[in-house]
């Protein structure tokens, strides 16, 4: 129980969690606009090097959980803190999740879609990125957390614009497609959607724990 | 004799510490961040030592307040007033050894015509109403310090936790001291008069009568905590719990503060001597106090309701507690006078007792001295080895404890890589059996091939020998007529080859939803259409497709076009891609 040194490389740990969610982002960011471009060598890349974060944010999680139970750290906040890990993690899990979808289907992109695809990746992305902070604030200064949560908000709608522009210019507009090849980019929009989605999830669940902290 | 009769302040004790050890640790235990055990044992040493070390101060406010003069009285009031604590308790009454006792010894007062020193009487009073309100103030100060300190420092959430949890320790620790120091007052005050006279010699330090007695109190707190403690602590801590551990800490920080104060002989002397009013030593209600501080927080942090229950429940507590002890001391007493013919009280009525002195009761040599030097260090070893042999079992059972994870984890991986190697084996066996069924495919295949091969050589040889006889004819009507059958034979042979028949049927079945669709599609085509159909669907030109359909190349090119034109192509689509899409 009265250990001085576990409380350090828990925070160690979570500083790594995050800077390895981060990361995995900022990948899965380059691994769209590759496949976009047709860079296929750095698509690979980073499909592998996303793969590893992944499983490498998996074994850190559980590490933290492992630490947090056997020294029975925090128990009031120890719950919603899994909780939020976990959340976190299922973001990385996307988007990496999304690269290999990619890589399996091969879907195929009309090049005129391909700046709208970036926007959206970077859109989507921006949600995560902005989130970080908030985590981080969340540890150190529970009362900013609020300041910095609404970006995550403003990104993730963001997101759901451009995502619905992608699909009803793909719908109304591109008739030279096929239904299946047009059901297939709505998939992907979804997709990536999915990530701001997951992140504007994280931060519903962050604002409220930050309340609790806040005394 | 004598231990008999502190029994009841003694149980007066045990229901404080079973009461007031939760005010303490109860945060603390309730949010697990310490375990009950660990609680109880912190909270026992300290109320203990606070009962020793600064007990005297409130002794003597009670014992000015009445002096209960004898064993047999001192007796009686106690009994009364822990009487009261227990039915009130039972009844769900806020209550506070605090107020019963005091009523109690009213009530003796009442009973042996002593007279109550109301001054004192009215300095108690307004000690309890000051204690829950000081105790507002600190928590409300305490709690912007804290807050204040938070935001400044930007502590990480679990190194906060960390400190907090030490933070819980130590104030517990002094909370748990004051409480011994102020409370102690309630569970043995009325027995001051009557302790023993004698000095008992421990070797490294001296206890005088009146410290034994407070040893003894403290001891009686100390087993409440422990056998009784662990389920008011967990209600307590369920009901403070949406407190942050922050607020709780500065909730047992401020009563254990409050409660110092008004036990503190020394702080009191400090402040006479500087110039301020003394502050009356007076046992409060620690319970009360803890209201207040949440009370305080609760004002710092803007929460407008303040639950008027809880306050009726004190305010019920200051009035309703003491006046039924009050009357239950003044029954029992005259119950114990008359019926057991006990001696309440040695003082002759109407004369006011010499109010007992606790903190001058210093070693003299008219008191008995008795050496306990080597008992007590005996018992101190005794209690040293016992707990060295504890700690070696229970290294001993974590060890072994230990060993048998180890052994089960090894267990488990045993039965993981066995069942592992277990799917590998049915991998390896079905790649087999379908490897044997792609081996047996292949010999019919061959055989197959083989059997061709010599069909072909069979028709071959008869065309040879059909050659040769037509060579060694010189007739050549004969011989055209023999010519003309070879021709025939051969034409029959190309256009009832197997091979091609069984082809076509394999293409089919194949191909058997292509060739639906197709007839679904479009009725109008004739066999030889879709036939043609599955096999450009195959990827086979139209000079590969001539002999498999037994035409000529241009038939086949006239086929294509009118499949075409059945199945209403464009020009410039494209009919294999359109074959290829269905």
């Amino acid at each position: 129980m009265l250990k001085f040194n576990g409380p350090k490389k828990v925070i160690e740990l979570l500083e790594n969690f995050f800077d390895t969610v981060d990361q995995g982002v900022l990948v899965f960011k380059n691994g769209v606009s590759n496949y976009l471009y047709g860079n296929t060598d750095n698509f690979n890349d980073n499909l592998s090097s996303l793969t590893k974060l992944e499983s490498s944010a998996d074994i850190l999680r559980r590490e933290i959980e492992n630490q947090l139970y056997s020294q029975s750290l925090m128990p009031q906040f120890r719950g919603d803190i899994l909780r939020l890990l976990e959340e976190m993690d299922t973001i990385i899990d996307i988007a990496k999740e999304n690269l290999s979808q990619f890589d399996v289907e091969i879907p195929n992109i009309p090049p005129e879609l391909n700046q709208d695809f970036v926007k959206l990746t970077e859109l989507s992305i921006s949600a995560v990125e902005s989130l970080m902070p908030a985590v981080r604030a969340f540890f150190r200064t529970p009362d900013t957390v609020k300041d910095q949560i609404h970006r995550v908000y403003f990104y993730e709608k963001e997101t759901d614009k451009m995502a619905t522009a992608i699909k009803r210019k793909v719908f109304r507009d591109m008739s030279n497609l096929k239904l299946s090849e047009k059901i297939h980019l709505r998939y992907f929009t979804l997709h990536i959607e999915n990530v701001s989605d997951e992140a504007e999830k994280v931060a519903d669940l962050l604002s409220i724990m930050a309340i609790k902290r806040t005394i | 004799m004598f231990l008999l009769f502190i029994s009841s302040g003694l149980f007066l004790g045990w229901s404080l510490g079973a009461n007031d050890a939760a005010n303490i640790f109860g945060t603390a235990v309730g949010s697990k961040m310490l375990s009950f055990k660990k609680a109880a044992i912190i909270a026992s040493i300290f109320i203990i030592l606070g009962a020793v070390i600064q007990g005297s101060g409130t002794t003597e406010t009670l014992s000015k307040l009445g002096t209960v003069d004898a064993i047999g009285g001192a007796f009686t009031v106690a009994l009364c007033a822990a009487f009261t604590v227990f039915i009130m308790t039972r009844n769900k009454l806020p209550v506070s050894t605090t107020q019963s006792i005091v009523g109690a010894i009213i009530g003796w007062n009442l009973f042996t015509n002593n007279k109550t020193d109301y001054s004192i009487l009215t300095t108690i009073l307004t000690s309890w109403v000051a204690g829950p309100i000081i105790g507002i103030v600190f928590a409300a100060l305490l709690f912007l310090l804290t807050r204040w300190l938070l935001h400044k420092l930007k502590i990480h959430l679990i190194k906060l936790d960390g400190y907090i949890r030490w933070g819980l320790i130590i104030v517990g620790a002094f909370g748990a001291y004051s409480l011994g120091a102020n409370n102690i007052a309630n569970v043995v005050g009325v027995f001051m008069s009557s302790a023993p006279n004698l000095i008992i010699d421990l070797g490294l330090f001296q206890l005088n009568g009146a410290q034994l007695i407070f040893l003894l109190g403290g001891v009686s707190i100390a087993i409440g905590v422990f056998t009784y403690g662990s389920k008011v602590m967990e209600t307590v801590g369920s009901q403070i719990m949406n407190l942050s551990s922050e607020a709780a800490m500065v909730v047992v920080l401020a009563q254990a503060l409050v409660l110092f104060i008004f036990s503190s002989t020394g702080l009191s002397n400090f402040l006479e001597t500087v110039g301020l009013p003394r502050i009356p030593l007076v046992p409060i209600s620690s319970s009360q106090i803890v209201v207040g501080a949440i009370i305080g927080i609760g004002l710092v942090k803007g929460v407008q309701e303040i639950k008027v229950k809880t306050l009726g429940g004190i305010f019920l507590g200051w009035i309703l507690t003491p006046i039924a002890a009050c009357i239950l001391s003044f029954f029992a007493l005259f119950f114990v006078k008359n019926v057991f013919n006990i001696t309440v009280t040695s003082a002759v009525a109407s004369i006011p007792a010499t109010p007992v002195d606790a903190s001058s009761m210093v070693a003299t040599s008219a008191m008995k001295h008795v050496n306990m030097v080597w008992p007590f260090t005996l018992m101190v070893i005794v209690v040293v080895v016992a707990l060295f042999v504890f700690y070696i079992i229970k290294q001993q059972k974590l060890r072994v404890k230990a060993q048998d994870e180890l052994y089960k984890k090894q267990n488990d991986f045993y039965i993981a890589q066995k069942a592992l190697t277990e799917l590998e084996l049915k991998t390896i066996r079905l790649e087999n059996s379908s490897l044997a069924s792609k081996l047996e495919f292949k010999r019919k295949e061959l055989i197959n091939y083989a059997l061709n091969i010599i069909e072909q050589q069979n028709f071959m040889a008869s065309i040879l020998d059909k050659l040769i006889e037509i060579k060694n004819i010189n007739k050549d009507s004969e011989r055209e007529e023999m010519l003309d059958g070879l021709i025939v034979l051969i034409k029959q042979k190309m256009a009832n080859s197997d091979k091609v028949k069984n082809f076509n049927i394999e293409a089919e079945k194949m191909h058997k939803d292509f060739y639906q669709r197709l007839s679904d599609q479009f009725p109008d085509l004739t066999e030889n259409d879709k036939r043609l159909a599955t096999l450009l669907r195959l990827g086979f030109s139209s000079k590969e497709i001539a002999p498999l359909l037994n035409i000529s190349p241009k038939s086949v090119e006239i086929i294509r076009y009118r499949l075409r034109k059945k199945i209403n192509l464009k020009k410039g689509d494209n009919l294999i891609q359109f074959i290829n899409n269905l």
